[in-house]
Formats: structure tokens, sequence, C-alpha cells
């Protein structure tokens, strides 16, 4: 194998000598002035539940507050639901299925999610600005990602609506029934439609819940179901944190569960659920390997590393924050890196030049920092670039961590933050040993020029999804879902709608 | 024989340079696309862009006339009152640089720069087209473009194309070398990013690498201009030597004008930002850089007409 | 005076070898007239630790196996039986049941690995996809096999129900490790010697003999099965899913107060193959 040599060699002259050595300047001298997206997000003050189809206070009259991590400024007051909230969700779910869902036929259902995709694209930039504003992600990605995809999700699974019986080959679905879905901050608006979209295809109604800091869109949605027609029940949002989670887990109407979240949540649940003859779906943690062979195209391998730890601040499950790099071009991929996370602009996130915005919240934020810190005390080489910090809201620079070993805290953890360790290899199965040493299974990238070694390596990464010479791309036809410890179960594609369905 | 030997060519070559993913390159320039440019960081950029710009006239019917309002466009771009910066070079035919030295005279700043080297095919005896280098320098050129020999290349033959290349930068005296890559006949990315670091061993720094010679279907793109200034940058990187870049052909709003500027921002960082090591091959695209200007300073949308020398007066 | 037979000594097939418990404990098997048969192991944990490895061990070879060899391999275990009807018919009777019962259940047994092994080289041309994602990326979703997995068999139909549940796991290149029924333990035994026979390589299917209670919490929590088929009650059931949830493992489980019946049609399907299968999915740009 040709990839197994020392350092790789140059032919190129070399540098001329009493020159130091050369540097490129990211300076100030062509600054950008502020670009703030301006259009309006239409946020109300007070958010109420949307059960059978209106929005309804709160039976215990609280309401607790959506923050703006860019600024720490209160955004909305939202309802803290009850469990005496969450079982009226579920009845009017389990009446909306009984008397109205279940019996239109497939091609009137899809008719409601291609209503629902459209008017989502109507309001897209209206809706990424509140998701930006709710959850602290740029807006370059809440407008060019997570509404347009979420959109996408709703027109594909529309599709599937009437033509359920090529799902399963050789057999007829139906749907489960009643579903409760539980969902986490990262991406509020995508990660619903991920959800909503397959359950309601398939003739579920559902009752779900966002993350307790991200409520805002999923609660901007619930206007969008009212515009659509969508029958009352169908749909049912409670907000609230882990308690209201739990109401919705352990409720004993629904015929399934579906959580995104961290493993050790999703561990929880599964010991809550039981004994119970609930369904399941759990989409978990990752820590994924991200390994680039010495004959990679190596810009773009840097960009998919900063794709892969960058996007959304890290806060990706399927991140991939262990970089394992081929010995012979590891100190030319660090070197790359440096230069390229030089220019990433970190700062406010509705800005539309910012590429790292602000850190869902302070609580993550804390988590990040001390995993960080334990990565220095453990003695691993640290590089951040010195970009500049805004003083108010949750921010981390981008952080890389070189001369990583895989008994790092750093190399094994769940960071769900900016921060990429750095481990290399020799060989293949060097590699391949690398890569699968975790209990995770969610994804993982690989950069080869060699078309067989891709095929291997895919063949071999326990991992529910491969990204080769590419890394952090989503489509609704392409299913998504873990090995091992991420989880069980895809959501997109065909795969993703045998999870909402029963064999009959 | 030679098809064999040449793959192994472009084997070695690619192995010693590092290929280039054509979906990635493209995803990372789209990028670019996305900043946003506003107030005085718009106007920065304007200007800039305004001062990179080879003005150029390359038809036929060119005449000493046409050339001569070419480069008092190059010396006044617009009303002296605005501001605007000029030109960093007039580029035309050898046959007119003499035309054109006249009309600029000595002493400027604005040089003259012509196509040599059997423009735009290089399909010339080696012999001819040194002459045409020569008698370009002879009459007042400050830069030469060349074109490389594409079919050397294609076929393999990287000492031939090498070999042309130093003989042209031999010619050129001290004149500065644009080498144009012609990147729409290599095709890919992987022979865009090997052709540069072939031309950028031979040429000196200072010397330039040029995407195309606008006389093919496809001229300069985000995409080629990105692979080739990551090539430039790797080439600094390893032997401190920097080389300029010219994209040319196809850049014909100041918008596109911005976007890869902000390329060079983001890959070769400020030490690039300067007529000295960036330049625009352009026509049209002065004009609508004036035209944003003026925009920037009225707030108000401007008709083409108001600017010499536009193509569009409707 | 007539001679008096040679007994067979009953012992477990685990990775390719036939063991005693490593705990040396036997219980006593009696025939269906109250008479004793033989000593069965009663396997314990630390059995199936072992059974545990030898899987692990045999895994990554049986996976790489083409779909065409796996195929062949069971439709060979097929064979195997089929030529040694007779005496597994005799084995199965011993719990009681009729000898045409016996016959049958036997006959529907090698129908049924027949069918999974016909299954081999086409279920992932079902169950993969290529998806047409809105980018330059040829996207395709395959099938993998998830590694080790427990099989819990019922008591009842103990060739049928066990053949059921653990073929349709090694036809994509899981290996198993599987608790036989335990008061019908010896077709289980017997068994081991057919797939000794079968060119399946060892450790691809372990079979364990022994009591449930002992056994059930082990399966539960052991992390590296990755998934648990099989038929369990209600408080089985309970303690399975909360072992799993320390490892996320998947289940698959029918109740034993409502056990599906065996020889129809409908205990065999593609599904069953999926449900030992993980999905993955490989994107790659299209580009020169």
């Amino acid at each position: 194998m040709p990839t197994l040599a020392s350092e790789k060699k140059t032919t190129r002259p070399s540098a001329r000598p009493g020159r130091p050595a050369p540097e490129l300047i990211f300076g100030d001298l062509w600054e950008f002035d502020p670009a703030p997206e301006t259009a309006d997000p239409k946020l109300k003050a007070r958010y109420e539940l949307f059960i059978n189809g209106e929005f309804v206070a709160p039976k215990s009259g609280k309401y607790f507050d959506s923050v703006n991590p860019a600024n720490e400024q209160k955004l909305a007051e939202i309802a803290l639901a009850s469990a005496a909230d969450v079982d009226a969700a579920y009845q009017a779910a389990k009446a909306a299925y009984d008397n109205v869902w279940s019996k239109l036929p497939g091609r009137e259902r899809a008719k409601y999610l291609f209503r629902i995709a459209r008017l989502l694209q109507d309001r897209a930039r209206e809706f990424a600005v509140a998701e930006t504003l709710d959850g602290g992600k740029p807006i370059k990605e809440s407008r060019d990602f997570d509404v347009p995809m979420a959109a996408a999700h709703f027109f594909y699974h529309a599709g599937w609506a009437d033509k359920l019986d090529y799902v399963a080959p050789g057999r007829r679905v139906a749907p489960l029934g009643v579903v409760g879905q539980v969902i986490p901050w990262n991406f509020p608006l995508l990660m619903l439609a991920w959800k909503l979209a397959p359950a309601l295809a398939m003739g579920n109604t559902v009752v779900l819940k966002p993350a307790e800091t991200t409520s805002i869109t999923c609660l901007k949605l619930a206007e969008i179901l009212q515009d659509a027609g969508l029958p009352p029940g169908v749909v049912n949002f409670v907000t609230g944190a882990g308690e209201v989670g739990a109401a919705v887990m352990n409720h004993p109407i629904p015929a399934k569960i579906a959580f995104t979240g961290s493993t050790e949540v999703g561990k929880i649940i599964m010991r809550s659920l039981a004994g119970t003859d609930k369904k399941m779906t759990m989409e978990l943690g990752g820590k994924a390997a991200n390994i680039v062979f010495d004959d990679a195209p190596l810009d773009q391998a840097v960009e998919g590393i900063v794709n892969g730890i960058f996007f959304n601040q890290g806060h990706v499950c399927c991140a991939g924050s262990r970089l394992l790099v081929h010995e012979p071009v590891a100190k030319e991929v660090l070197a790359k890196l440096k230069n390229r996370i030089k220019v990433l602009r970190v700062g406010d996130p509705i800005d539309k030049n910012t590429d790292i915005g602000a850190i869902n919240s302070k609580e993550q934020l804390g988590k990040i920092t001390s995993l960080v810190a334990s990565g220095v005390k453990e003695g691993a080489e640290m590089f951040q670039p010195a970009c500049k910090l805004p003083t108010k809201g949750f921010y981390f620079r981008p952080t890389i961590f070189s001369g990583v070993s895989m008994s790092h805290r750093v190399a094994r953890e769940e960071i769900f933050g900016p921060v990429l360790s750095i481990l290399t290899f020799r060989t293949v199965d060097e590699a391949i040993e690398k890569a699968n040493n975790t209990a995770y299974g969610l994804s993982a990238g690989v950069w080869t020029d060699k078309g067989s070694r891709i095929l291997k390596m895919s063949t071999e990464l326990k991992a529910g999804v491969v990204w080769a010479n590419t890394y952090n791309k989503f489509d609704p036809t392409s299913p998504f879902g873990g090995y091992k410890e991420s989880g069980f179960g895809r959501e997109g594609g065909r795969q993703g709608l045998l999870d909402y369905c029963k064999l009959v | 024989m030679l098809a064999t030997s040449s793959r192994a060519a472009f084997r070695r070559l690619f192995d010693e340079v590092g290929t280039v993913d054509a979906v990635g390159v493209e995803e990372r320039v789209a990028k670019y696309g996305t900043r946003s440019i506003k107030k005085s960081a718009k106007v920065w950029g304007l200007k800039t862009a305004v001062s990179m710009v080879d003005l150029t006239t390359l038809e036929g019917k060119d005449t000493p006339g046409k050339v001569a309002s070419l480069c008092q466009k190059a010396l006044q771009p617009h009303d002296p009152e605005l501001g605007v910066p000029q030109v960093a070079a007039v580029c035309v035919y050898p046959a007119m640089v003499k035309h054109a030295r006249k009309a600029l005279g000595s002493d400027t700043a604005v040089r003259i720069a012509s196509v040599a080297t059997a423009f735009p095919s290089g399909q010339a005896p080696l012999k001819t087209r040194l002459a045409e280098v020569k008698a370009a320098v002879a009459d007042g050129a400050d830069e030469i473009d060349m074109v490389i020999n594409r079919g050397a290349f294609l076929s393999g033959e990287f000492g031939e194309m090498q070999d042309e290349i130093r003989a042209v930068v031999e010619a050129c005296g001290d004149a500065t070398l644009k080498v144009i890559l012609e990147v729409s006949e290599l095709e890919t990315y992987d022979n865009i990013r090997a052709a540069s670091f072939l031309a950028m061993r031979v040429i000196r720094e200072g010397d330039f690498i040029k995407t195309s010679t606008g006389k093919t279907s496809l001229n300069a793109t985000l995409g080629n201009n990105q692979v080739m200034i990551e090539a430039i940058r790797d080439y600094y990187l390893d032997t401190g030597i920097s080389i300029a870049m010219k994209p040319a052909g196809g850049i014909r709003t100041a918008k596109q004008a911005l976007t890869f500027l902000v390329a060079i921002k983001e890959t070769l960082g400020d030490a690039w930002l300067n007529n000295s090591r960036y330049r625009f091959g352009a026509s049209a695209l002065l004009n609508d850089l004036v035209r944003q200007l003026e925009k920037e300073k009225t707030g108000a949308y401007q008709a083409p007409y108001y600017f010499s020398e536009s193509a569009e007066s409707y | 005076m007539s001679r008096l037979p040679i007994t067979k000594t009953p012992k477990v097939y685990v990775g390719g070898a036939f063991i005693r418990s490593e705990s040396a404990r036997v219980f006593p098997l009696k025939d269906a007239a109250g008479n004793f048969f033989a000593n069965i192991p009663q396997c314990t944990r630390k059995d199936l630790r072992n059974a545990v490895e030898a899987a692990a061990k045999a895994g990554p070879g049986w996976a790489k196996r083409t779909a065409y060899n796996r195929g062949q391999i069971i439709y060979r275990l097929g064979e195997m039986i089929e030529a040694r009807a007779g005496e597994m018919a005799e084995a199965i009777a011993l719990g009681g049941a009729s000898k045409v019962a016996a016959a049958k259940e036997v006959a529907a047994t090698v129908d049924r690995l027949i069918y999974y092994a016909g299954w081999a080289d086409k279920y992932e041309q079902l169950l993969g996809n290529v998806n047409p994602v809105a980018a330059p990326y040829f996207n395709f979703t395959v099938t993998e096999p998830m590694g080790i997995i427990g099989v819990l068999a019922p008591e009842q139909a103990p060739l049928l129900a066990l053949v059921s549940l653990f073929a349709p796991a090694i036809t994509s290149g899981n290996t198993v490790v599987a608790l036989a029924s335990t008061s019908q333990p010896y077709p289980a035994i017997l068994l081991g010697e057919m797939l000794a026979t079968s060119d399946l390589p060892g450790g691809v299917v372990n079979l364990l003999t022994g009591y449930r209670k002992e056994m059930v919490p082990t399966f539960a929590t052991h992390t590296h099965l990755r998934a648990l088929v099989g038929a369990a009650n209600a408080d089985e059931r309970k303690a399975l899913a909360l072992g799993a949830a320390d490892s996320v493992k998947r289940l698959h489980l029918v109740k034993t107060e409502e056990l599906p019946d065996w020889y129809a049609d409908s205990a065999q399907s593609l599904e069953a193959v999926r449900s030992t299968l993980e999905f993955k999915t490989t994107w790659h740009p299209i580009g020169a």
C-alpha cells in the first residue's frame, strides 16, 4: 500500500534560508460591517400549549422564559405543561386518530403535509430568524439549512402517504396510533419535521415536546398547522423541561415513543418504558471519527472537517469530533486546519456573516468549558484562533486539540460543542480499530482518493451514516440513525417510515 | 507507450501536488457568495476591485482609436469626485501595445499588459511565440499574458510545457509574466491544480497564473479561482515565493468581483488583497463597479448610460 | 442377554465444540413416560459469556462470507437435519409429542431453513436503497448484520421455534447465542451435532441449555449482545428491557402468552431478517 510511508515528501524547492517561515495574514485589512438579518420573526410575547388545534393556557398557569443565548435577553414566555395538560394532549390525539385521521385516505393526508411544506416555505425567512434568535445558531444555517430542510421533509413524506403499500415488500402496513415524540434543542424545527412528517404520513397522530430552551419555532409551526387546516388533535405540542418529557413518555396512550437526545437520557427512557409494549425509536449521541488518508483531497477534507465539527457550534449528534489523520499528512492537515479556522467568524448569530453562533445555553457552555479544561489538563495541545467574542451571551472559540490519544476524555466523551480532537494512525486497520473503539456508532467520515478503500472503510465502520469525501450531509430521502449506543431506528427515506407503522 | 507514460506522469504529479474533490470545491465557494458586504466594507471592496482590473480589449476589430479610449477610461474610470482609483492595467493584443503606450504615456501607474504567444490558442512555433513576446516588450508592454501549451500538458509532456514557460520568462526580461492555463481546456480541477504547480515552479515571485483567455465557453469561475489560489497558498507556504493570481473572463458584475475578493481574503489573506497580487481580467466589470460606487454614494440605483464606454446604453 | 446400549452424554454446542457447563452442573431429563433419559448441562452466566466470546470470534468471518455461500451453508444445515430426520423426531418425541407431530416439526424446521437459505442473497435487494438526494451525491443504504444476537427459545416447539428464531439472524451474517427450551432441551443438543456437520463455521450458532431464571438476567445485561430475539413472559420482558437499556440493545420479543403458530407461513418473513439488521447509509460526491 502506497499510503504507509513516512512524512510526505515535498519535491518543491525548500523555503529560502534566512527568511522567516512563510505565514498567511488573516487580519482586518478588509473588515466586514455588521450585516444583521432584519426580517421580522413575528414573535408573540407569550406562547401557549397547542392542544386539539388550539392554543390553550397551561392548567397550572405557569410559564417560563425562552432566552436568546446570543445576548441573554428574554424572547418570549412559554407555557409550562403539567401532567394534566399532557393527558389532554393525548386525549385529543387519540380522538383525532380514532375519529378523523385514521379514516382519511392517504392521498388526503398527503395534501395536508404538502400544504404544511408550502406554508413553511412561504414563511421561511421569518422562521429562520426565530430559530436563530431562540437557539443561537447562525442565521446562515437556519436560513440555508434548517428551515428549507424542514420543509423538504414535509414535502418528501407527503408523497409517501398514499404509497404505503410500497414501504414493506410483500406486506401491508398500518399506523401505530398515537405517538409521543421528544426532540432536542440543536435543530428545533428540523428535528420536529423529521419526527412529525413520517408519523403523519403513516397515519399516526402526535404529541410532541420540544426542548425547553427552543420551543418557539415549534409553536410557530402550530400557526402553520392551523393555517393548513390540519384537523384538531392530529398534532399537539406540549412545552416544558424534563418532567414534561417524562409525562409524554410514560403516558399510557402512545403506542410508540420517538426520542432524539443524549444517550444518557435515552437509556433512562428505555428503562422507564421497560415492561410496556411501546415501540421506540432512539436517536442518541455520537463521537464520530472523521478519517483522513494521505491521498485525500486535503483542502476539501479540511473543509469537511470544519463543517463536521463547527457546523451549528458542534451541537450535532453526528459531529465529526474525532479527527483521525494518516501520519504522513498529519502536520499538513493541522496547518491547513489552523489557517481555515482563523477565518471563521464567531459572533452574533443574527449577523449574516457569522459562521459560529452562540452556544445554546449557559449550562452547555459550562459543560464544554469543563471538558476542554480536561483536555488541557490531560496534556493535549490546544489551538484556538484569536477571534473576538461578544461580551454578552454564550460563546466558545473553535478549538482544536492535537496530540490526543484514545484514552483522553476529549476523545471519548460527547462534547457537543466546537471542539475537535486530533489523533493519528498509520494503517487502514488501525484507523478502523480506532474509529470503532467507542460505544457510539452514529456516523463516520472517510477521505481518500482510492475508490476501493472508500468501500472497504464504509463496510468496516460501525456507523449508521458514512460520509465519504464529504461530511454532515442530510436529505429527507436518506435514512439517518445509529448503531450500538447511538440508538436504533432510522429517520428519513423508506426506512424511516417503517419505524412508524406495524405490519399487518 | 505515450499513453502509458503520460498516465504514469499524471498519477505521479497528482500524488505530489494532491488532488481536488470537485463537489467539495464547489460547496466551499458557494459559501463565499453568502458573505454579506455592506457600507464601508462594500466601498473598500469596490474600490479595491477597480484597482485590480486589467481593462481588456481583445477583438479582431480593435483599432488605435478604440485602444486610446480604453486607456483614457483606465486612467479615469469616472468623475474624479467619486474618488475611483485607476485600474491596474490595460490589456491588449501585441499590435496595439505601441498605441496604448502612446495613449498612456510613459509616466503612468497604469500598466500595459499584452497577450502574446499566439493568443488564444498558442498554436504557433515556439520561435514565433517568443518573438511576439519580445516585440511586445520592446513596444512598451509591462506585462505579458502567455498561454500554456495545453496539448503538451494533456499528453503528459510536462517538461515541454515547463520549458516553454521558462523560455517566455526569459523573453520577458523585466516584464511581469502571467501564465494562462486556459482552465476550460484542462477540464478537471485536478488538472488545474497540477498545471498551476507546474507553472509556478518555473515563474518568478510576483508573476501570475491566470485562469483563461476569455475566448472559450467557460472562463473564470469561483471554483477554478479557488483551486488556483489554494495552489498559490500551498506553494507559498512551502517555498516562501508569492505568486499572483488573475481570473479572467466572465466576471461582469460588482457582486461577482466582491465574492472573488472574499475568496482571496479567506484563502490567501490580506497580503493578496492588492493589485500586485490579484487582478481581474475584465471589460464590462469596471463600469458595474463604478456604478455600484455611485449608488453607495448617492443611495440611488444608477442607469448604465451615466458611465462612459458602457455597452448597455439603452 | 441383550447388549447394554451406549448412551450419549448430552453436551452443548459452543464455539464449534461440544462442551459441558463450566459449572459442571447438570439437570436430569426424563422422557415422556417419566423415565430418566440423560443429564443435560445446566449452563451458567459464565457459559453464556464464553459463548458470546465464541460468537464474537466467528462473527467477522461469517459476515464476510458471500451471501451465496451463507445461503448454501444454511441449505446444507437443512440437508443435515433431513438426513437424520428420524433421530431428530425421536428427540422431539421425548417431550411427549406424537411420532407424527414430531416428524411434522422436523419437516417444518427443514423447510424453514430452506426458506431462509433462499433469502440470503436477496433480502439486501429489497431492504437496501439508492436514495435520490437533492445534491450531487451518490447515496445508498445497505444493511449489515448487528453482530451477536441472543435468542431465547420458547418451551414449545423445541426445534422449530429455536430454528425459526435464529435462522433469520444468521442468514444476514449475525452470530447467535441461544438458550434452548428448558423442558425440552434434547432436540437442541442433537441440533448441535447437525450444525457441526453443516459447514456452518464453529461459533456462528451457539446453543445453551439450562434454566431461564438463571440465564435471562445475563442475556439482559451482557453489553456485547446487540439484540435479543425470542419469547419471554411479562416479567422477563421487563427485566430484558431494563437490562437492554444499559447498552441500548435492540429487543424483538414475542409474548409467551401469545406465541405465534410456528408452523404458519407468517412465522417466517423478510421482516424477521430485517429485525437483526442495521442500516448504513453512505454518501459520496459525484464529480470528476
